[in-house]
């Protein structure tokens, strides 16, 4: 059993185990094992390696390289690492490396961790299975046959297997939940604004946020401490201080209130339902006050939100053109220029949701469908808002299914985008939302709970983690 | 931007392949026929799901373009490091004199 990021950064603060070592053992876990899985589109070998030998060198001179000492994690490759290439599985970006890092990466690192390599993804964070790639899909290291969901399937799959302790996605209306459910670990999407999202390569900005995956729920927090907090290069990061989050984890649910939402159990796969449903009789056992609420609104949530997320993207990938970086394919005029290297350079699914977005926006429909899909938002988030007048927490399941097969929904992009309507509804109000591992359906495919808050309720949000973490049937961890 | 407008056909139309090819080209993209085939049809799926939003009365609701309450924001307006251009530069596809280069704009016909 791999140590966890904790357990790896208290040996590594107390010169019990070199960051090089650990590092090491990470990098030959990859060479060894990511053949099968493709988790990985880049491996920094030499980068890492030189990195740990440097907080290896601080340790010896007595000072503390920081809380996540020598812990070797990975990124999603929307996010930008200086002077090395940052893709976002598109062929758009070519070999484009960042003149600057995410301010999640420099906090990362000021904490001691060491940057390993950078993970796989749906193109542009549009897509749930990560085969929307154009360096090919990621497996779940569950069963090879099934996809890792997406779109931060190369970070859940890279902690699944036991390459990395830690990895960061981005989760824009359930990429970083989804694929933790359905590779069975731990992942989280902060409250919109608490994590700085300057040098996140853009999706769609009212609704990208960044978090971790971990095979712990004090890992995450952990992770999450490291990078959350204001950053003034990102104009929509909150200047509220960050919430208590390592100490939360342990804290229990004695006393408090928790919803378990009727639309995340009742229109799930079985099996699913069933964990949840377990899970919430965990938290009654434990001491929680658990009762069943409706938010009838949240069923319209996914509608809104493929309406809603394209139109932000439509906007926001104007920038792809050819002129200041990344692919140009050559045409005689600048105008056919931005058309030949836009059509070359995007893959389907991209193109799918530019068109959709910018039919949404276009004179004549923006009315009944984008300006009418915020009105929805406004709908989804007065939902919320109702139940947290009674609960601290809502509960229910993070996917209405475990891993489906590879190819299996690439022809019907609905159905893909179904696989998101749990995790959606959390996405438009803005409130963190965690996917907790909670046992596995018949097949033996893991199956994760989701647990809501409201904004700036991640101490809830952790203390219910935790509790549903102590409860779970046993199995996980590679 | 009509706020007073919130009140659309409660069915619009499904997309055809002359919008999706209109689309496309206000998106800067080219379709193959086999694409705007393939698209057409996938779009519509899409937008006749969403046609179930027209069931919702959504009159007087504020729409939500954020989660987060906006203002303006703003930092202390000092002068400092910008990134370094010849890293940005060095990214681009074509670059003369310090700047980015492109092919021309105006086409001979004007």
């Amino acid at each position: 059993m791999s140590p966890t990021a904790l357990e790896l950064a208290a040996a590594v603060r107390t010169a019990e185990r070199s960051a090089r070592d650990a590092v090491a053992a990470s990098i030959e876990a990859i060479a060894a094992g990511d053949g099968a899985i493709h988790a990985f589109v880049e491996v920094l070998a030499d980068r890492a390696l030189a990195r740990a030998e440097q907080i290896d060198a601080a340790v010896a001179a007595g000072s503390d390289p920081g809380p996540l000492a020598g812990v070797p994690v990975a990124l999603k490759d929307n996010l930008c690492t200086r002077g090395v290439p940052t893709t976002c599985a598109s062929r758009i970006l070519g070999t484009w490396c960042p003149p600057y890092d995410a301010t999640v990466v420099e906090r990362l690192e000021r904490a001691g961790a060491v940057v390993v390599g950078k993970t796989n993804m749906d193109e542009f964070a549009m897509g749930s299975s990560t085969e929307n790639s154009c360096f090919g899909p990621t497996r779940n290291p569950r069963d090879h046959a099934r996809v890792p969901g997406g779109s931060s399937g190369g970070s859940a799959a890279a902690v699944a297997a036991g390459f990395v302790p830690l990895a960061l996605g981005s989760d824009t209306g359930g990429s970083i939940r989804q694929p933790a459910a359905f590779c069975g670990v731990v992942g989280v999407k902060p409250t919109y604004g608490l994590v700085s999202r300057y040098g996140l390569v853009a999706f769609a900005s009212s609704l990208d946020q960044i978090g971790p995956f971990a095979a712990t729920v004090a890992d995450a927090a952990a992770a999450l401490a490291a990078i959350a907090g204001h950053d003034e290069r990102d104009s929509t990061s909150l200047s509220d201080p960050v919430p208590e989050l390592a100490a939360a984890v342990g804290r229990g649910v004695l006393g408090r209130r928790i919803g378990v939402v009727k639309e995340l159990v009742d229109g799930v796969d079985r099996p699913v339902a069933a964990r949840a449903r377990e899970a919430a009789e965990a938290m009654a056992a434990a001491g929680a006050t658990v009762e069943e609420v409706s938010i009838p609104q949240l069923r319209y949530g996914l509608a809104a939100y493929y309406l809603l997320a394209p139109a932000e993207a439509s906007s926001n990938l104007a920038r792809f053109d050819g002129v200041r970086y990344g692919l140009r394919v050559d045409a005689p005029d600048a105008s056919a220029m931005n058309v030949a290297t836009r059509t070359e350079g995007f893959g389907a699914e991209v193109k799918r949701r530019i068109m959709l977005g910018t039919y949404a926006l276009s004179a004549g429909y923006y009315d009944a469908y984008y300006a009418r899909a915020q009105r929805v938002r406004t709908l989804v988030a007065q939902g919320f808002g109702r139940a947290f007048a009674t609960f601290d927490a809502l509960l229910g399941a993070t996917t209405p299914t475990t891993a489906f097969a590879l190819a299996e929904r690439t022809e019907n992009p609905l159905a893909m985008y179904l696989s998101d309507t749990c995790t959606v509804p959390a996405s438009l109000a803005g409130i963190p939302a965690i996917s907790v591992p909670f046992g596995a359906d018949p097949a033996g495919l893991p199956v994760g709970v989701q647990v809501m808050a409201p904004a700036l309720g991640e101490s809830t949000l952790f203390a219910v983690a935790g509790a549903l973490e102590r409860a779970a049937p046993p199995e996980r961890r590679p | 931007m009509t706020p007073g407008d919130t009140r659309p056909d409660p069915r619009p139309p499904a997309i055809g392949p002359e919008q999706v090819r209109h689309v496309a080209r206000l998106a800067r993209l080219r379709l193959s026929d086999e694409e705007l085939a393939r698209f057409t049809g996938q779009l519509a799926a899409v937008l006749d799901y969403a046609a179930e939003l027209a069931e919702l009365d959504v009159e007087g609701l504020e729409p939500m373009a954020h989660p987060l309450p906006l203002r303006n924001v703003l930092r202390s307006d000092e002068p400092r490091p910008p990134l370094r251009r010849d890293e940005v530069l060095e990214q681009a596809p074509a670059v003369e004199d310090g700047c980015f280069c492109v092919p021309r704009i105006l086409s001979g016909e004007g």
